[in-house]
């Protein structure tokens, strides 16, 4: 069992709220998911591109970040948030910065880069991670979370979701996939690279790949219908995108609201209670097998 | 009449008063302010009182009710009624998967659509949706009656046993055993029967809608069926 919520904004005056509003809802599920939980948000955009790093603890990490900085040399912006950071560099860098941290911070984890994307999974209860990284604090236009009930592997942060495998991209995901082993050494052959064994991460590069290969975000959900076997309720950010997509079968729980303000996604409905005009909004179970996607403009 | 607020009092308190209840009390309705989705609403109730849910209810909403009659003026999370032994419940919305799960005995009333699985393994339950239910409804059911006013999804009635379904709109597919039987004088009285208890009658024509069975050739083992198990 895991809990799963986003948020989609269409009301840019909500955008302020977006991180109270998000770890309200990541907060709810802890009893879908008490061992350790994420979150991704879209905040406003860089010239540079962000890097979501993540050390074992805050010290190893400042160290890591500035020697990172002073090879780079030049104006780096980086802001520490507990076990994570995110920096923002020069796009032409970006292989150049990850290929020195491979060789000389391999401890240290990239969690996802991209223009808006920031990244943060720790293991604890919900509410204490959203506090730790200030979720509440922070403003943008979407964000998806997840919390996690590790039922067959162990409680580390690597398990966590969302899990990111190209720029502004992450998932997170409800449910177990039956062909991820297959689909791995498939994606790997189009020079694609893995962090962990996690199913997951299959899907999340199964969707960088279509995409790579010049299919929209719907269109990608749309053809991992016929190549993602098992079980599985997805919800999706990219850049300017936000989808949800459920198995044929159906079996992990989904709900929605829509308003002319946000789109809203929740394990339960009772993530959606503490939303502005939830009564209002139009509540639905989205339906197995059909991709919703949503773009901003 | 007892009011409760489950913005100021806990929901375990309410179902304890629920428990307490004698048959013959005098507290017959109750009402319930700000359920917020949560679960297990009003569940486990033996005494012929009316619980009035004032929004949406999680998931088990007057699960394995007696004698009850619990009214969610909402939509209902998954599993709601499940196991129902008699009494009533009515859900003014939409339901979510395994409504009415292998209940006995009462009514359920959708007055919206329900999701995939509703009445799967149903054991005596009468059901009524207005709206559609999802795929893989009424899965291994085995007595008590569906009735819907709209359209079923796919594998609507797979490894049916006696229950019958009654379905006015469209099936998308049969489950395996499950096929149309004619619809006689006895099952239209029995769909206005239903209609009635939900409070329907008169809104739709029970010539309208088709009758699904169990063609009866899965439930023993016959090793001509050997290739479907």
């Amino acid at each position: 069992m895991c809990g799963i919520v986003g948020l989609f904004l269409k009301n840019p005056e909500l955008e302020p709220a977006l991180g109270t509003l998000l770890s309200g809802m990541l907060a709810t599920m802890t009893e879908r998911g008490p061992d350790s939980a994420g979150f991704a948000v879209y905040g406003p955009d860089t010239v540079g591109v962000k890097l979501t790093l993540r050390g074992a603890d805050s010290e190893m990490l400042r160290e890591a970040v500035q020697a990172l900085s002073a090879h780079l040399g030049g104006e780096t912006q980086t802001v520490m948030r507990d076990t994570h950071a995110v920096l923002v560099i020069d796009p032409a860098r970006m292989d150049e910065a990850k290929a020195w941290l491979a060789h000389h911070r391999p401890e240290i984890d990239l969690v996802g880069f991209g223009r808006r994307m920031e990244i943060f999974k720790e293991t604890g209860l919900p509410a204490s991670v959203a506090a730790r990284f200030d979720l509440a604090g922070m403003a943008g236009t979407h964000g998806i979370g997840h919390t996690r009930m590790a039922t067959e592997s162990a409680v580390t942060t690597n398990g966590a979701h969302p899990f990111s495998t190209g720029a502004d991209e992450c998932l997170v995901h409800n449910g177990s996939l039956s062909n991820p082993n297959d689909l791995r050494r498939r994606l790997e052959r189009e020079g694609l690279r893995f962090a962990t064994r996690n199913d997951t991460e299959v899907a999340a590069g199964y969707l960088t790949w279509r995409m790579r290969e010049g299919a929209s975000l719907a269109e990608a959900l749309e053809a991992g219908l016929s190549d993602l076997d098992g079980f599985y309720t997805f919800v999706v950010g990219t850049r300017t995108g936000f989808a949800v997509l459920r198995d044929p079968i159906a079996c992990k729980p989904a709900v929605m609201a829509e308003t002319d303000d946000y789109v809203a996604f929740g394990s339960e409905y009772r993530v959606l209670v503490g939303l502005p005009g939830i009564d209002a909004a139009r509540v639905f179970e989205p339906e197995p097998a059909k991709v919703y996607a949503w773009e901003r403009h | 009449m007892p009011a409760f607020d489950l913005h100021e009092r806990p929901l375990r308190e309410l179902n304890r008063a629920l428990h307490a209840l004698r048959t013959d009390t005098n507290e017959t309705l109750w009402r319930v302010a700000n359920p917020d989705g949560r679960h297990s609403i009003a569940v486990g109730l033996d005494a012929p009182v009316t619980v009035e849910i004032g929004g949406n209810a999680g998931y088990y909403c007057g699960g394995m009710n007696k004698q009850a009659t619990v009214i969610v003026h909402g939509s209902a999370g998954v599993g709601v009624a499940e196991n129902m032994m008699s009494g009533a419940v009515h859900v003014h919305g939409d339901a979510s998967q395994s409504a009415g799960a292998t209940a006995h005995g009462g009514l359920l009333a959708i007055y919206g659509n329900a999701g995939s699985r509703c009445g799967i393994s149903m054991k005596g339950i009468d059901i009524v949706v207005r709206g559609s239910i999802g795929h893989l409804s009424a899965f291994m059911a085995q007595a008590g009656t569906l009735t819907v006013l709209g359209d079923a999804g796919e594998a609507l009635g797979d490894s049916l046993y006696e229950a019958r379904l009654y379905i006015r709109g469209t099936v998308k597919s049969l489950g395996a055993d499950c096929i149309e039987k004619p619809m006689r004088d006895e099952h239209r009285a029995q769909v206005y029967a239903k209609l009635e208890a939900a409070g329907l009658a008169g809104e739709v024509d029970p010539a309208e809608f088709r009758r699904y069975g169990s063609a009866r050739q899965l439930y023993h083992f016959h090793v001509d069926n050997a290739g479907a198990y």
